[in-house]
């Protein structure tokens, strides 16, 4: 099939960017998106224009490292799918195709389709994890974790921190991942000792960085995970409890 | 091939083995809490080793940095892992042990592996699930709420811990948490889109490295007491591969040009369930996890030619070669021998799919015995996953598998300190000779990156610093440093120069075709002879022909490219010197010359019983030879039979 791109193209961070149309000729169904994308920078090599930068990895959907707007919806038209799982054979011959960076105040852009995500890893730095260093752990079988709670820990574990919610909110807020991440700690019971200050720590680094949420559930839609926004429920209710909490904690100082 | 007569020293404890750890532990010199943090170590690499590694010398006090050419350290190609992390706790109850994990390791590797690294591997196992457990990792649990296992290719019995279908994830996401927190209480410096282009070297000893920001292409020197490699392995040397894109040998490959022995370049896995390429433009293979063999089963059609759908071919008309040649281990066998029998199938024109170069994995009896819903919840994603890829339906039609390259077992040399020739240089993980051997049983390597990094290294290395204690690290300004600056300048800068015609993924392409056809899953002194020439062509062209357009100073992935494509042109040479060395097959080295009747492996090990440590003599001059004799002491040698 033969197709038409606009692509977003940005030499440097500091630099305007700008759309540009690239002609795709004779892309197999079989490719996927990034394998279609790989075929014009070839052709961009050979004709000596700079290829497109993007970023990908896995190109399994696995390490979150692609994602872009693609008509703009982040990680296009398919439901559940990361960029790199996309495949052609849900376009159409003759199709015009509009691919673009997550567009976030929290995320510039680096070069072209690539922007900088570093605030995922602060708000990580802030209390995503449990305190608990190597050597010191008892015996994995000492506390019995229930299935659904395991089971439940598993489906916010699965983000992939590919930033697609962010891009997707009208606010560019991040709490469907913020929420991922304190809620597959928050559910264990090897999580609850540090629950509140988690929730506390990296709600309030999420908020210098990031939009507030208002409830259009844009991010479940986008998340090739399918990571349920119920997340953010949980989390705002560890979020007011850690209020109370932490009063607690001053009072015993 | 001209070796040393040096054997080579591997440090192994006395004693006996089940000892030997705790002995040597206790004999290592302590570093004194206080004095951790006067030592500095870089960690290069935050997959699994690097980042447990990383997380652990911060939380014991050390000065730490660690580097990594991804975004995040959450990206590294670990994440891929889906199968699963083997342990001896014996949950089970079904005759598990370390000694059992032990002696199915060394046999799984086809006795080419040192047997004191392997006890001590199967040993801190057990500690591993506990500490992932406690850092949140949500392993699968029994309803009673403690955790499942699953049986994996080479053992007989369930040791298997695992997260859906996406346990390297987890275990990941467990490790860079581990970090995360370190990062935050400021004892890790951490440096993201960063690549190590070479190891610094003074009077023989490492001192630090010359890093390139990927993103502004300033090039900078890190001198450290001790440089950890944690880089993972080169099987993108094949170009097609189930590695993420960026994975590369460059780290040990440069090592290697800078003193450090490169161990068993040959061994790779070739993985027996990949999805088969659709067609030419395929930029990398998806892996099926090998758990799909615990429930399903891999046939061809008896009739060669044969080219029915798979549902119109009834029972009898279907060969599950795997159970009818090897009825003890059946669809369970190790990776390098259901590799190898698929090959035959295709060789005997019995491929499945559109381009005839697959076999089936069929799931029919076990939905039958089990349930749909029970196969969706063992292998639900993994299902979806292989539909998005070929948009067909596992659960109604079988899927399409065929074997490719995984895992290299090869790797830097390191000794039971996990320290390379070079000393202060270290090698954890996929990067280092690691304790598989010839062929890597499934869910051990991220057993052993974890070993590695969490409870092997933090204690090991402190026999190396306690030497070093109030001695600086040596000055950036110094002149091995500034050379080591100028020569990475030097080569980016010769990329950008050539100015050709072809893009660095032509050359990788011709590369990948070469090494599979002639040092994949067959090879021969002939096959061998023939690749060594064309990668010099290749490697000639490139250097001719390239085209990097760009500049240096700023993001520019072609550049990134053809540093790695560069290095994979010269290892892969080295690759195919050590399978030609090798006159014996074993694991997953298989040498067309040396095979039984019924065409199985044929081991010598009166004469190959060693490990094979390459030393560069310079890019003019072929390499040379040490060995490290293995002696099996607690292990039987016996020919492996999985009958
Ligand atoms: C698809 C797939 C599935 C697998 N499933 C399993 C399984 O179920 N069970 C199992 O045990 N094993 C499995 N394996 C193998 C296992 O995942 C790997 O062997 C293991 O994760 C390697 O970990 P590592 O830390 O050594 O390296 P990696 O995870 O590859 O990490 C390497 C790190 O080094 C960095 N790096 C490399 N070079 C440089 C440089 N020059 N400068 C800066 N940084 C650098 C990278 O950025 C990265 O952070 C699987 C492998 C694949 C491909
Ligand atoms: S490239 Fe890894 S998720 Fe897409």
């Amino acid at each position: 099939m033969d197709l038409s791109l606009k692509i977003w193209r940005q030499a440097r961070a500091n630099e305007e960017g700008e759309f540009k149309t690239y002609q795709a000729k004779n892309v197999s169904p079989e490719a996927s998106f990034l394998e279609m994308l790989d075929e014009v920078n070839e052709e961009l090599n050979a004709t000596g224009e700079d290829p497109i930068a993007f970023e990908h990895d896995c190109r399994e959907g696995i390490c979150g490292a692609c994602g872009v707007m693609i008509n703009g919806s982040p990680h296009g038209p398919q439901s559940g799918t990361a960029t790199c799982q996309l495949h052609m054979r849900k376009f159409e011959d003759g199709d015009s195709i509009t691919i673009e960076p997550w567009r976030a105040t929290a995320f510039p852009v680096l070069k072209d389709l690539i922007v900088d995500r570093a605030p995922f890893d602060r708000i990580m730095e802030a209390g995503g994890y449990i305190s608990v260093n190597t050597g010191a752990a008892p015996d994995a079988n000492i506390i019995a974790v229930p299935k659904w709670s395991a089971e439940s820990a598993m489906d916010a574990a699965s983000c992939i921190g590919c930033a697609a919610c962010v891009a997707a909110c009208p606010n560019s807020a991040a709490n469907l991942f913020t929420a991922a991440k304190t809620q597959h700690l928050n559910l264990l019971p090897q999580g609850k000792p540090e629950r509140y200050l988690r929730a506390a720590a990296m709600v309030e680094t999420m908020e210098q960085y990031f939009g507030s949420c208002t409830n259009y559930g844009e991010c479940e839609k986008a998340c090739p995970k399918n990571i349920s926004i119920d997340f953010i429920a949980m989390m705002n209710k560890d979020y007011v409890r850690a209020q109370f909490f932490n009063m607690a904690r001053q009072g015993q100082k | 091939m001209e070796s040393s007569i040096y054997a080579l020293d591997a440090k192994i404890p006395d004693g006996p083995i089940q000892d030997q750890w705790d002995q040597h532990k206790f004999a290592t010199p302590l570093v004194n809490p206080a004095n951790k943090r006067k030592y500095d170590i870089i960690v290069i690499g935050t997959g699994l080793a690097g980042a447990s590694a990383a997380a652990s010398f911060g939380e014991l006090g050390y000065n730490v940095k660690v580097f990594t050419y991804s975004d995040s350290p959450r990206r590294a190609h670990s994440i891929a892992a889906q199968g699963g992390i083997n342990a001896a706790k014996n949950y089970p109850n079904d005759g598990d042990s370390i000694f059992r994990l032990f002696y199915d390791t060394v046999k799984g590797g086809d006795y080419r592996s040192r047997e004191s690294n392997v006890y001590r591997l199967a040993q801190v196992a057990n500690e591993i699930i506990d500490q992932t457990t406690a850092q949140g990792i949500p392993y699968a649990r029994e309803y009673g709420g403690l955790l499942d296992n699953r049986s994996f290719g080479g053992a007989q019995v369930s040791r298997t811990f695992y997260a859906r279908g996406q346990t390297g994830q987890q275990l990941l996401l467990g490790a860079y948490q581990a970090l995360a927190r370190q990062i935050d209480a400021g004892t890790v410096d951490y440096y993201n889109r960063s690549e190590m282009l070479e190891v610094v070297i003074k009077d023989d000893h490492a001192v630090g490295v010359i890093i390139r920001n990927l993103v502004s292409g300033e090039i900078t020197s890190h001198s450290a007491h001790v440089v950890v490699l944690a880089t993972g392995g080169y099987s993108n040397v094949f170009f097609l591969s189930t590695n993420a894109m960026a994975c590369n040998g460059s780290a040990i490959w440069r090592a290697y040009r800078k003193g450090a022995f490169f161990a068993n370049p040959a061994f790779t896995q070739i993985h027996p369930t990949c999805i088969p390429a659709a067609d030419e433009h395929q930029s990398k293979l998806t892996l099926m996890s090998e758990s799909l063999r615990n429930d399903g089963r891999i046939w061809v059609p008896i009739t060669p030619g044969d080219n029915r759908p798979a549902n119109d071919i009834p029972d009898e008309e279907r060969d599950y070669y795997l159970e009818r040649m090897y009825p003890a281990f059946g669809n369970l066998v190790p990776r390098d021998v259901a590799s190898r029998a698929a090959m035959r199938m295709l060789d005997e024109d019995r491929g499945v799919g559109p381009l005839r170069n697959g076999v089936y994995l069929d799931f029919k009896s076990a939905i039958g015995r089990l349930g749909q819903a029970k196969i969706e919840e063992r292998y639900g994603n993994l299902f979806e996953m292989y539909e998005r890829i070929t948009d067909e339906n596992p659960y109604e039609v079988p899927m399409r598998i065929y074997p490719a390259p995984h895992y290299t077992m090869g790797g830097l040399w390191v000794d039971y300190n996990l320290m390379t020739t070079i000393p202060g240089l270290y090698a954890i993980g996929e990067a280092n000779f690691s304790d598989h051997g010839a062929n890597r049983l499934g869910a051990s390597a991220l057993m052993q990156g974890l070993a590695d990094g969490y409870f092997v290294l933090p204690y090991t290395i402190g026999g190396y610093l306690v030497d070093y204690l109030n001695v600086p690290p040596v000055s950036t300004d110094d002149p091995v440093f500034v050379e080591a600056r100028a020569a990475v300048e030097e080569q980016t800068n010769a990329f950008l120069a050539i100015n050709g015609t072809q893009s660095v993924d032509h050359f990788h392409r011709q590369l990948g075709n070469v090494m599979i056809e002639h040092c994949g899953l067959a090879r021969s002194r002939e096959g061998l002879e023939t690749a060594i020439d064309e990668i010099r062509e290749i490697r000639t062209n490139f250097w001719k022909d390239l085209r990097v357009i760009g500049t240096s100073d700023s993001l520019n992935q072609s550049l990134e490219r053809a540093g790695r494509v560069a290095d994979f042109l010269e290892l892969a040479e080295l690759m195919c010197i050590d399978a030609m060395d090798r006159e014996e097959s074993c694991g997953g080295h298989f040498r067309l010359e040396h095979q039984t009747e019924d065409g199985e492996a044929k081991r010598d090990d009166v004469n190959y019983a060693y490990s094979a440590a390459w030393e560069s003599m310079g890019s003019k001059n072929a390499p040379l030879l040490h060995k490290e004799f293995l002696e099996f002491e607690y292990v039987a040698l016996s020919q492996r039979s999985y009958k």
